[in-house]
């Protein structure tokens, strides 16, 4: 039940210093409006959104349903164009909400497939992959086909995927949505714990305001659609972080309150 | 002992059937029986007597099925391939693929015959004919239904068209082909029998034709009953070859890992 009309005061993003683009790893998006037609009219689905990654930043983009941040990571990794505005960004790889690993294939297999795309032998991808695959606590399912592993080892996989495509920049569509509660809190410690080591530009698309505060440098908040940003946080806390610390518990209330009072 | 079990209901099913028709044709009298529908036993006898002339038609007819289908399902994919990459030769073709499973084997088997001649080559062509519309049209139903996500990872992953289609359109395009080809499978048994009336001296089809008016109908219902079960026995084995090949479309039922 979107409240449609319900306009109360925005919470605006705080004026920044304009910054040095980064431009060999970072995401610039500046001003950009995207709409699209459907059979039941126009749908507008961003309407001057900017947003700015540097590189190895991981900045967590959270809005209500449908506000656009799908149509977002997609800006960011080329599969769509913007309307109007502009958008800058390194190669990026999507990781779907969706695992979508294919089901004939291995676990290695899958996390190899983007090596496979850029025409890798399947010999040289397993190389490649089977050493990520222990790293993330897989190497005993080498071998299973998706149907047969857990939710989380499915995240998992599905994140090596992309990471094994080797762009600079990682967008995730809510990675962690189709979860449960205790399997999406061992995945959010375990990225964090990944990232550390294997710094990247990470655009994490998240509905869960905890989430993005535990792995985000910079929480970006969204409008409903037309989305557009409408409160930006940075996250200065040490790594690692916990659920319970009293400075999360207040980012995340300032957060809930840019989106509470949006929707 | 499962397996076994599995097939009982089938098994119960057939013989009831066959209780019923051997009453209906006892209650009917013997010129029934003779000349319009033979009982179970005049057709059980029929095969155990004719069983040479039967086994060397059967040996014609499934040559012509078997490469008929063949040459549809190289024939049906590689249209649908195509069909899948280029638009206008989807709309082009589907209706011609629509109109050739509504004009009747017995239109253009004499012209088949006429080009072809009397050899296997026409029934081949016949039976490819009717059972390659059904290949066609799951194979590029199954192309058309592959996840739009899925063609969008692989964009990010710069997968050029060729090899987002050899990982992930093809693969998950399989099965329904293997769909395609069990329901072709029907078909094509009938598109060969028909075959064989226009201009043939053998086959199966070729007996079906010639007992009819000799009034040995039991050993066309014999000859019959071979191509059923020779039905059977194909879609039997496509099904075999798909689990086999396509385990994953099984769900997870196979060994697991470690």
């Amino acid at each position: 039940m979107p409240a449609k009309g319900a306009t109360t005061e925005m919470i605006e993003a705080p004026p920044k210093e304009p910054r040095e683009l980064n431009a060999p790893d970072g995401v610039r998006i500046e001003l950009v409006s995207r709409g699209f037609t459907t059979p039941r009219g126009r749908v507008e689905a961003l309407a001057g959104m900017s947003l700015r990654a540097d590189a190895h930043e991981v900045v967590a983009v959270v809005g209500p349903s449908g506000c656009g941040k799908t149509t977002l990571l997609e800006l960011i990794c080329g599969l769509q164009a913007p309307d109007t505005g502009s958008v800058r960004a390194a190669p990026a790889a999507l990781m779907p909400q969706r695992d979508l690993l294919l089901p004939w294939l291995s676990a290695i297999d899958n996390a190899g497939l983007a090596l496979r795309a850029r025409g890798v032998s399947r010999d040289e991808a397993r190389t490649t992959a089977a050493p990520w695959l222990e790293r993330f606590g897989l190497e005993r399912f080498e071998h299973t086909r998706p149907a047969e592993l857990s939710g989380g080892m499915r995240q998992r996989v599905s994140f090596l995927r992309t990471l094994l495509a080797g762009k600079p920049v990682l967008a995730l569509d809510e990675p962690f949505a189709a979860l449960d509660a205790i399997t999406r809190q061992e995945m959010q410690g375990w990225l964090a714990h990944v990232l550390a080591s294997e710094p990247r530009t990470v655009i994490l698309v998240t509905h869960d305001v905890e989430e993005a505060v535990m792995l985000a440098d910079r929480v970006v908040v969204m409008s409903p659609r037309p989305g557009r940003t409408v409160a930006e946080m940075e996250i200065t806390l040490a790594r690692p972080r916990r659920r319970t610390d009293s400075a999360v518990v207040e980012y995340r209330e300032t957060a809930l309150a840019a989106l509470g009072s949006e929707t | 002992m499962r397996r076994g079990l599995k097939a009982l209901p089938a098994v119960l099913l057939v013989l009831a059937l066959i209780g019923i028709w051997e009453l209906y044709v006892d209650l009917k009298g013997p010129t029934f029986s003779l000349a319009i529908l033979p009982s179970p036993h005049a057709v059980a006898k029929s095969l155990y007597h004719d069983r040479s002339l039967l086994w060397s038609s059967f040996l014609v007819t499934a040559q012509e099925v078997l490469l008929g289908i063949l040459a549809a399902v190289v024939i049906g994919a590689a249209l649908s391939v195509a069909i899948h990459f280029s638009p206008t030769l989807r709309r082009a073709t589907y209706p011609l693929i629509v109109a050739s499973q509504a004009v009747p084997v017995a239109v253009f088997a004499p012209v088949l015959a006429f080009w072809l001649g009397f050899g296997i080559l026409p029934k081949l062509v016949v039976v490819a004919i009717v059972s390659f519309f059904s290949i066609v049209v799951t194979a590029t139903a199954g192309l058309d239904a592959v996840d739009p996500d899925l063609i969008k990872l692989m964009r990010t992953f710069d997968a050029s068209r060729l090899t987002t289609f050899r990982h992930v359109e093809l693969p998950s395009a399989l099965p329904s082909v293997f769909s395609g080809a069990k329901i072709a499978v029907a078909v094509s048994v009938i598109g060969a029998v028909f075959a064989e009336y226009t201009g043939s001296n053998s086959g199966l089809g070729y007996v079906i034709l010639v007992s009819e008016p000799q009034l040995l109908v039991a050993r066309a219902v014999a000859a019959t009953v071979i191509l059923s079960v020779f039905a059977i026995a194909l879609f039997a084995l496509l099904a075999l070859a798909e689990r086999l090949a396509l385990p994953w479309a099984y769900g997870p039922r196979e060994e697991r890992g470690a």
